[in-house]
């Protein structure tokens, strides 16, 4: 009954998005109130019956219920609690819904807070999000039910892949979701301007708004899934260039570019066209990187299924999303356009030139994921590009943009004098030339050229944005703003990423070696001591469990305890390593297999600085929603 | 040119060197990192590149995963059901290798014509077949079956 009722109430939440896409829009256009009136308790019914049906097939799971299809598929009697819960959006119909429940929470939430917006706009808004709205439960509802029943219903379910019985699991997709969908939020944004057809000064503080807590939740859920990749698959890898990975990075890198492009459109009306367009990038890019994942067209770890009629449903709905929202922009673009001068050299043209290398690196990364899979569709030849290709293009990418992010904070309006830019900034200038050389020389094992040049645009990113927070627009110490205390922090957080990445890349130390019982190994001051393997039973795998105890010159530190486990259920092997975790260094030990003699293979490695890199993703959030709060504050204080 | 057209024209100019930069840059590292895939059948006929790196696929032959005692060198087959290429890899295999599995490979050829590869890959399922191996057994099997002319 309950899956029925969840089957149902997702129907439901369609006639609820149709009401939502038609009646506001159609009341915009023939000035009929009422009809514009319809538009929040459709949102709200829309959110409230997704929802429902939503926390039915969460029932379902937590119930047992294998005679519904994609529980027994996807969960088991034995599997703990958290992990039937999680297992909801453990595969591709559940994710899906979960999809769907987040557009729909979005489009209530933008339905609360958009009540200052004129009239005609907020129509225009809601309704288009009712349009994606309509294309997604009907994907759901005619490619992927959730609620199919089995005729013969098993006695036990066939379990989640061991891989996903995670606590990764449940909260990566998740947060991940709510960045991408959010970029559904701007785009919507981007259209009612467009069909509005007029110059609308607000639109770029809302959009701006709601990009910036979905960039940070995209930033957080790509970290998150970049972390749990790195203790649960990667045998240490925290990025593999996966095409998943590609999918979630280009909303991303157009997110980012958006934000900083409507910064300038906000403070001084430009770039309107420019910001449309990103717009519309971004959730174009968000559609393109759920048809990646979802319609098997990927060899991925995230593409279990495939099923081709999804594909086209997910790709036909591309096409018509991109073109219809392009034609609009071609059509209208130029109403809503406002140019000012600004000079070469100008605060305008370092964010223009940053735009610029963030859409280079867009077009990098898809090149690289999308032309292989284009190639082996027409059947020309199956290619692959790996890391070397996106590494060594990314990097003289970066090198430019990081100049550029640290002089952009600095710059004036409208225009500057490059001299007198570098004067002021020569404080900042200096230290980080200092920190780049001083930091391999003193504390790093050995000095390499790309090292220097990556903590040179690391420091400075970060004391640029440091030293003109502290400094102000006045030349000494006043309270900073709200806004410029956010954004400050979101450049610090990408300078800790970076100085992740750059230490990380260079001066990881990783080895597979033999180790029989009571052998050692020396990674610089570190000793691993192998003292054996035991077997263990656990409610729903086996495993052999390593024993490593390491020291650090002589002095005990930590006990490691890797395992190799084997699901009972699938009867399927699984690498759980053991991981004492530090600020400065982290130390990894993963078991391979068993060799002849009873020794046994061991992956052992010295990852320093790694935790940075997801410590600076937690710093760049946080910066946006600090940008957000005083956002929301000056709303208030000019309404 | 006035001032104004003058500072425009060099935007314009600046923007238009950087994505030509870019642009290069990115097609030179795509061509030079670009790896194709070859099946076992396509590299006995010597069709695979002898000093590039390629991907090299096909099903884990039964018994012939063979380690050496004292190192992490192992040694096995891999096959399209119809021709086996010799594979030897130094280090840890990945968790869902084993006999009777599709992987992929990524390595070069040595001189005797054995497949040293860098890399080993199996999907995160057990009942996945990578679509690069599961074409080319479609593809040696079709051929096998091809009525062979007297």
């Amino acid at each position: 009954m309950i899956p029925e009722i969840g089957h149902f109430s997702l129907i439901l939440g369609l006639g609820f998005a149709t009401v939502l896409a038609i009646f506001p829009l159609w009341g915009s256009y023939k000035n009929n109130s009422a009809w514009i009136a319809l538009s929040r308790p459709a949102a709200f019914g829309q959110f409230l019956f997704v929802g429902l049906s939503f926390a039915c097939l969460v029932y379902a799971f937590i119930d047992n219920d294998f005679s519904v299809k994609y529980v027994a598929a996807n969960s088991n009697t034995q599997l703990p609690m958290i992990f039937k819960v999680s297992a909801t959006w453990g595969a591709h119909e559940g994710s899906l819904l979960l999809w769907g429940l987040i557009l729909t929470l979005w489009t209530f939430a933008v339905s609360l807070f958009n009540r200052s917006l004129p009239e005609s706009l907020n129509a225009k808004l809601l309704a288009t999000l009712g349009l994606v709205s309509i294309g997604f439960l009907l994907f759901i509802l005619i490619t992927s039910n959730p609620f199919e029943r089995l005729l013969e219903v098993p006695q036990e379910g066939r379990s989640l892949n061991p891989l996903l019985q995670d606590i990764g699991l449940a909260i990566h997709p998740p947060m991940l979701y709510m960045g991408y969908v959010g970029m559904a939020v701007s785009f919507a944004f981007a259209v009612a301007v467009l069909l509005e057809g007029r110059l609308e000064m607000a639109w770029a503080r809302w959009t701006k708004a709601w990009t910036l807590i979905a960039w940070a939740f995209l930033t957080l859920g790509i970290a998150l899934g970049s972390w749990w990749a790195y203790y649960e698959l990667g045998w240490g890898g925290w990025w593999f260039w996966d095409p998943v990975e590609n999918a979630s990075l280009l909303p991303w890198l157009v997110a980012t570019a958006l934000i900083h492009s409507l910064a300038i459109t906000g403070a001084r009306g430009t770039f309107q066209s420019w910001s449309l367009l990103l717009a519309i990038l971004a959730f174009a890019l968000s559609l393109l990187g759920t048809f990646l994942v979802r319609s098997g067209v990927l060899t991925s770890v995230h593409a279990f299924t495939s099923d081709p009629s999804r594909g086209v449903f997910i790709l036909l709905f591309l096409v018509v999303v991109v073109g219809l929202s392009l034609t609009l922009y071609s059509a209208n673009a130029h109403k809503v356009t406002h140019s000012k001068k600004f000079s070469l050299f100008s605060k305008e043209s370092l964010l223009l030139f940053n735009n610029v290398i963030l859409m280079a690196m867009m077009a990098t990364v898809l090149l690289g994921t999308l032309y292989p899979l284009i190639l082996d569709a027409l059947g020309l030849a199956k290619i692959s590009v790996g890391a070397p290709y996106f590494n060594s293009v990314m990097l003289p990418l970066t090198v430019p943009l990081a100049i550029f992010m640290g002089f952009g904070f600095a710059a004036h309006w409208k225009q500057d004098q490059g001299i007198s830019l570098l004067k002021r900034m020569s404080l900042p200038l200096i230290l980080s030339l200092m920190t780049a050389i001083l930091i391999p020389l003193l504390i790093l094992p050995d000095v390499q050229g790309l090292g220097i040049l990556g903590l040179f645009m690391s420091a400075w990113i970060g004391f640029s944005a440091l030293y003109w927070l502290l400094r102000g627009q006045q030349g000494h110490f006043a309270k900073p703003s709200l806004q410029l205390v956010g954004s400050s922090l979101a450049h610090i957080g990408f300078a800790v990423t970076l100085t992740g990445i750059t230490i990380t890349s260079l001066y990881s130390i990783e080895k597979d070696i033999r180790l029989a019982e009571g052998d050692s190994y020396h990674i610089q001051q570190y000793e691993f001591r192998f003292d054996g393997v035991k077997q263990k039973q656990e409610a729903n795998y086996l495993a052999s469990e390593g024993s490593v105890t390491v020291l650090e010159n002589g002095e005990f530190i930590a006990h490691l305890k890797p395992q190799k486990r084997t699901y009972l259920t699938q009867g399927m092997p699984m690498t759980e390593a053991g991981i004492d975790a530090g600020l400065n260094r982290d130390l990894f030990v993963a078991l391979g297999e068993r060799l002849q003699d009873g020794a046994w293979s061991v992956r052992v490695q010295y990852k320093p600085f790694i935790r940075w890199i997801w410590l600076g993703s937690i710093l760049m959030a946080l910066g946006a929603l600090l940008v957000l709060a005083a956002h929301i504050r000056n709303g208030r204080r000019s309404a | 040119m006035s001032p104004v057209r003058k500072k425009r024209f060099y935007m314009v100019l600046l923007l238009l060197t950087g994505v030509s930069i870019a642009t290069f840059l990115i097609i030179q590292a795509f061509s030079q990192n670009m790896m194709f895939f070859f099946s076992t059948t396509e590299v006995k006929q010597g069709k695979a590149p002898a000093d590039r790196d390629f991907r090299l696929g096909g099903l884990v032959v039964n018994h012939s995963v063979q380690r050496e005692s004292g190192s992490l060198k192992v040694h096995f087959e891999l096959t399209d059901s119809q021709t086996p290429v010799k594979v030897e890899y130094s280090g840890i295999l990945p968790d869902l290798f084993r006999e009777g599995q599709g992987i992929i490979a990524k390595g070069r050829l040595n001189d005797q014509g054995v497949f040293v590869a860098k890399e080993v890959l199996a999907k995160h399922d057990e009942n996945y077949m990578p679509p690069e191996v599961a074409d080319s057994i479609n593809k040696a099997q079709l051929a096998s079956s091809e009525p062979v002319q007297p």
